[in-house]
């Protein structure tokens, strides 16, 4: 299929940004949308222009570096990954419009590229279980209830992807601290630091700059690994009792 | 090509006639019985005071499951950590898309497990290829990783009961794989990652994201720091230590496309092995029987689904060559579910290179199915039938959905197609027993060094490896190192970093300089082309012969004709990648070479001239039964062989059978 494609050119943070049009031919639907991109870069590349930049790294869904908006949607038109999108969603002579993230937490770095380092100072005011190394008890010394297990694994599936935070009215992180708050919160291994790990990176979302939750649910309509949207209330539910 | 006595005065020819050094020794394995050989080295290991600790920096290289583990756990310990990952986070390393699970030792299902059974099936599995105190050390560590790992939330599936589920593995008869649905290197690694992350806030790590190292500073002798390209700026810049560990991951990628993560490289371990530090068995790759066959030339990359598969997935091919009907119509007589037929005891889980080799030839034979004929069936139908769809799918649903994903097919409802790919390299940076390379100071830990699977590694095992490197076995023979060696401060103004620092610049300026007509990704792809076609699945004289008279004139092709837009004094992915081409032109040389030396199968490694009347690889052990750790001299120099002989006292070297 032949494609006209509108990407968001921007050189730093700091140089004012464009959408830039460019054809793409011979894009087979087989293709992930990078390897459409990749197909464009190439070309690019022996015309002597510099590639479009954008973060990917797994491409199979899991490690969470890519993610654009692609017509006005957090990773585009399916509920997944940038990377686990096939061009089979897209018809031939389409218009693609392609931007990066947009927040203010998440500067742009280069074209498709944002610094999302923020999302990891979240996780170090308080999204983790102080276990230093050699002074775990043995595995089963504390049963875990099955329905704790399942609900910590549906949270801690989050992949930092920032997919949530872009497709955010408010550029909130709501969805992605709830995720590692209840994760951690409801295992009794997390017991302890149940109150502070929620107070601190609440304090650490606020200060970074990301914006307020209206319960407006874009976060998990967008969200490639479906967090759901009951984790912000578990999240609040926390934040009350600490 | 011919060995020569270093000793015979001869001068090396060519690339191909390597010469044979002196052999190399795992001299920090305690000697006495294998269980206490680790507590004994232990014991006898220098510590370093506590309020000391902090006087030393050590570097680490990359935050999967062994550098994460690593950099969180000797930041604990009061080290200065100064670490490095390409990516944006830690949290994004390759790691991370680790599917089936992590083995252990626990027994919890009393099915005849023990530490000595785990160590037993790792060495076979291994095909006798690797080193027994190492393995043995990690079977012990193993059920220490389980209790961490747990007490650091990570959220392994459980029972009803509330305790650990576990589930079997190819090459093993007990259940010990500890997972996670199918994301449990997502897991483990945001254990580490979250543990890391503890440290970095706290001021123990400093974290340096989206910077690459590019060289090894060694002065004196040692291992002092490494030069790194900050991603964004295009700065290079010397970062100095007291010891440095590379926990740079495997090389598979130099295959182009594998199931490793794109920007997964070997440049790390390469630059080591150019300063000093012998790589070993780099022709041990492992093809993972069940990943999703490619869709066409412009394929970036494979996509793995996960070992576990085949916990209740049958594989089959049709009887017939050239049956194109759909799956569904063809009955179960016209079937060949080839696996369960040659390898009753272990039917669908027998170990991946035996899987992967199984499919090749069923495909060779003209019986693959889909587009080329390049796959064979993974069928659920049966497990759907007698488990039910809801059970199927919470066991394996994300990667159902994912194969669905990418491929437009239902897998409840048309088997899977799936064929070998690259996946994991056995070979990688030459270890003693205290994972310290032939570069005093430098150490290498998980995929990145080529220590404990020997020719072939068995599943759930890489997790295994890392967490057992990073937590429990670098940060005492570290602090050993650290608490033995009077180390002087690097000057900052000491010539061997302006030296590295300008050949590293150089290196960068020479490629954006030639302005050719070719791309990065084009030159990878023929790369790739031409070891999967030589130095894949199978490989003969004839074919490493011509891979290594080609690598060269790739080479040099490449110095011609490569094209990269743009300067290295910013973000500029195309110079990443040519970048890191270099270092795997070099390093496919020496896979090929490698292969070609090692004229037995074992393992990964099948050459068709060493096989059992069956077809099955035919070990050559009084010839080989050691490790081949390489030296450098120079890019297009023929390399110096240093052996390791390998000593089965414990697990005797047979014929292995799956059968």
């Amino acid at each position: 299929m032949n494609l006209t494609l509108r990407i968001w050119r921007q050189q730093g943070p700091d140089t004012p940004g464009e959408m830039t049009i460019y054809q793409v031919s011979g894009i087979s639907e087989d293709m992930s949308f990078l390897e459409m991109l990749d197909t464009l870069n190439e070309e690019l590349i022996l015309r002597g222009e510099r590639p479009v930049a954008f973060d990917h790294d797994c491409r199979e869904g899991i490690c969470g570096a890519c993610g654009m908006v692609i017509n006005g949607q957090a990773h585009g038109p399916e509920r997944t990954t940038t990377c686990q999108l096939h061009m089979r969603h897209f018809k031939d002579g389409d218009t693609i419009d392609v931007e990066p993230w947009r927040a203010g937490a998440f500067p742009v770095v280069r074209d498709l590229v944002v610094d999302r380092s923020a999302l990891d100072r979240i996780i170090g005011s308080g999204g983790y279980i102080t276990a230093p190394t050699g002074s775990a008890p043995e595995a089963h010394a504390t049963a875990v209830p099955k329905e704790a297990a399942d609900l910590a694994f549906e949270h801690a599936e989050c992949i930092g992807c920032g997919a949530c935070v872009a497709a955010c009215p408010n550029g909130s992180a709501m969805l992605f601290t709830a995720a590692k708050v209840v994760h951690l919160n409801v295992l009794p291994q997390g017991a302890p630091e149940r109150a502070s790990r929620v107070r601190n990176m609440v304090g650490a979302m606020d200060a970074e700059g990301f914006g307020g939750c209206t319960n407006t649910g874009e976060c998990a309509t967008a969200c490639p690994k479906g967090i759901p949207l009951t984790g912000i209330a578990r999240l609040n539910r926390e934040f009350l009792r600490s | 090509m011919s060995a020569h006595d270093t000793t015979s005065g001869k001068a090396p020819m060519s690339y191909l006639d390597y010469t044979v050094g002196t052999p190399v020794a795992d001299t920090r394995a305690p000697a006495g019985p294998i269980e206490q050989r680790w507590d004994q080295r232990r014991f006898e290991a220098k510590l370093v005071n506590p309020a000391n600790r902090r006087k030393h920096t050590v570097i680490v290289v990359g935050t999967g499951l062994a550098g994460g583990a690593a950099g969180a756990t000797l930041a604990e310990q009061g080290y200065h950590v100064v670490q490095f990952c390409f990516q944006d986070s830690p949290r994004r390393a390759h790691s991370i898309a680790a599917q089936g699970g992590i083995n252990a030792a626990k027994n919890y299902r009393n099915d005849g497990d023990s530490i000595r059974r785990l160590f037993y099936d790792t060495v076979k599995g291994g095909d006798f290829r690797a080193r027994e105190s190492n393995v043995h050390r990690l079977a012990q560590v193993s059920v220490e990783i389980i209790d961490q790992c747990v007490a650091q939330g990570v959220p392994f599936a459980r029972e009803y009961g509330g305790l650990l589920d576990t589930r079997s593995f190819g090459g093993v008869q007990v259940s010990r794989t500890f997972y996670a649905r199918g994301q449990t290197g997502q897991q483990l690694l945001l254990g580490a990652y979250q543990a890391l992350s503890r440290q970095i806030a706290a001021g123990n790590v400093e974290l340096h994201a989206r910077t690459e190292m590019l060289d090894l500073i060694v002065i004196d002798g040692r291992a002092r720091g490494i030069v790194a390209r900050d991603l964004v700026t295009g700065e290079i810049r010397t970062h100095l230590a007291d010891a440095v560990v590379l926990a740079t991951g495997g090389y598979g990628n130099v295959f182009y496309l594998s199931t490793n993560a794109k920007n997964s490289n070997a440049t790390a371990i390469w630059r080591a092995h150019r300063r000093g530090a012998y790589f070993a068995n780099p022709c041990f790759t492992q093809i993972h029987p069940t990943c999703i066959p490619r869709s066409g030339d412009h394929q970036s990359k494979l996509t793995l689904m996960s070992e576990s598969l085949r916990n209740d997935g049958r594989i089959w091919v049709p009887k017939a060559k050239g049956d194109t009907r759909p799956p569904a119509q063809i009955p179960e007589d016209e079937r060949d579910y080839y696996l369960e037929r040659i390898y009753p005891a272990f039917g669908n889980l027998v170990p991946r290179d035996i899987a992967s080799r199984a499919a090749k030839v069923v495909c060779d034979e003209g019986r693959g199915v889909g587009p080329g004929g390049q796959g064979v069936y993974l069928d659920f139908a049966d497990a759907i039938a007698r488990l039910g769809r809801a059970a199927v799918e919470a066991k394996y649903g994300n990667l159902f959905e994912m194969y669905e994903r990418i491929t437009a097919e239902d897998p409840y409802t048309v088997p899977m197609r799936i064929y070998p790919a690259i996946h994991y390299t056995m070979g990688g940076l030459w270890v003693d027993y205290d994972l310290q390379t032939t570069v005093p100071g430098l150490f290498a830990i998980g995929e990145a060094n080529f220590s404990d699977h020997g020719a072939n590694r068995l599943g759930a095992s890489a997790l295994m490896q890392g967490l057992a490197d990073g937590y429990f076995v670098l940060p005492p023979t570290l602090n050993d190192y650290l608490g033995r060696t009077p180390l002087e401060p690097v000057p900052g103004d000491h010539p061997q970093l302006a030296e590295v620092e300008a050949e590293v610049t150089d290196r960068l300026n020479l490629i954006l300089a030639v302005d050719g007509d070719r791309t990065p990704d084009s030159f990878h792809r023929e790369l790739g082309e031409l070891l999967w076609d030589n130095c894949g699945m199978a490989r003969d004289e004839a074919g490493l012969r011509h891979a290594l008279a080609r690598i060269p004139e790739l080479r040099e092709e490449f110095w011609r004709r490569i094209k990269v837009p743009g300067t290295g004094a910013e973000l500029n992915q195309a110079l990443e990648k040519a970048n890191r081409l270099v270092d795997y032109f070099e390093l496919a040389e020496l896979m090929c070479l490698d292969a070609l030396h090692r004229a037995e199968s074992c393992g990964g490694h099948f050459r068709t001239e060493s096989a059992t009347p069956e077809g099955e690889a035919a070990r050559r052990d009084e010839e080989f039964t050691y490790a081949a750790a390489w030296e450098f001299s120079g890019t297009g120099d023929a390399p110096v062989l240093h052996k390791e002989e390998l000593v089965f006292e414990h697990v005797h070297p047979t014929q292995r059978s799956y059968a």
